[in-house]
């Protein structure tokens, strides 16, 4: 019952970073919240009981697609510009 | 886009620690979850954030491009040199020859339940390693060249 409850929780928090990455307009907010989308998506591993898996997309996911993106925002301007 | 003082320094602090932990997570790959990918992976997480915090003039200071592509081929010929070795000594391609030999994490694994030793497993450790080098390498040269792209942009 608490496995349940727990992964209720985590999808619910996977699901609402996801919006969270499309509402932002700063896109360092976006890439951060992209970031927390990984870091759930590793724990969602770890209950799984897959630690290996849930090791590299922490390091993966997590860190360096993040610092990827962080890089490419620092090239760029760090708001969204326009309305769809 | 210039980073501030708080990451800067964050960044310092924080660099020691993951190090310590990616090379644990690489030593220790043959025991616990993780292994040699894993591990360089989380190296290369320390590597990118003190990319991150700096301007390449900086950075370059700190994590030289011809070390990082040195460490990618020492890893490489390290790998594929464990896999010669087992051919010079009259076994098939990857045998593993050090185990329960007595030399380098040569010891035999005691049975029942155990914390593990770390000095077993023979070539597995040994590739680890040689993976773990490879890729802290191979990812680290990845993002300078992605930083090295936005030098003349930096005001």
């Amino acid at each position: 019952m608490i496995d349940l409850v727990i992964h209720a929780l985590v999808i619910a928090g996977l699901v609402a970073s996801a919006l969270m990455v499309f509402h932002f307009r700063d896109l360092l907010a976006a890439a951060l919240a992209a970031g927390f989308f990984s870091f759930l998506i590793s724990l969602e591993f770890y209950i799984l009981q897959a630690p290996d898996v849930a090791i590299s997309q922490a390091a993966i996911g997590a860190g360096l697609t993040t610092a990827i993106f962080i890089i490419a925002i620092r090239a760029t301007t760090r708001y969204e510009g326009g309305q769809p | 886009m210039r980073m501030s003082k708080i990451v800067r320094t964050g960044a310092n602090l924080l660099y020691p620690f993951i190090l310590i932990f990616g090379l644990y997570v690489i030593m220790h790959g043959h025991l616990t979850p993780g292994g040699g990918f894993q591990g360089g992976a989380v190296v290369a997480t320390a590597a990118a954030l003190v990319i991150v915090a700096y301007s390449y003039d900086e950075v370059t200071g700190m994590l030289k491009k011809t070390a990082m592509k040195a460490r990618e081929s020492i890893g490489l010929l390290l790998f594929i040199g464990a896999g010669i070795a087992a051919l010079a000594v009259g076994a098939p391609f990857f045998y593993n020859f050090l185990a329960n030999s007595g030399l380098l994490f040569g010891m035999s694994v005691p049975a029942g339940p155990n914390p593990g030793d770390l000095n077993t497993a023979g070539v597995i450790p040994i590739m680890n390693i040689a993976v773990g080098i490879e890729v802290w390498g191979g990812l680290a040269v990845i993002l300078l060249y992605m930083l090295s792209g936005i030098r003349k942009e930096e005001s």
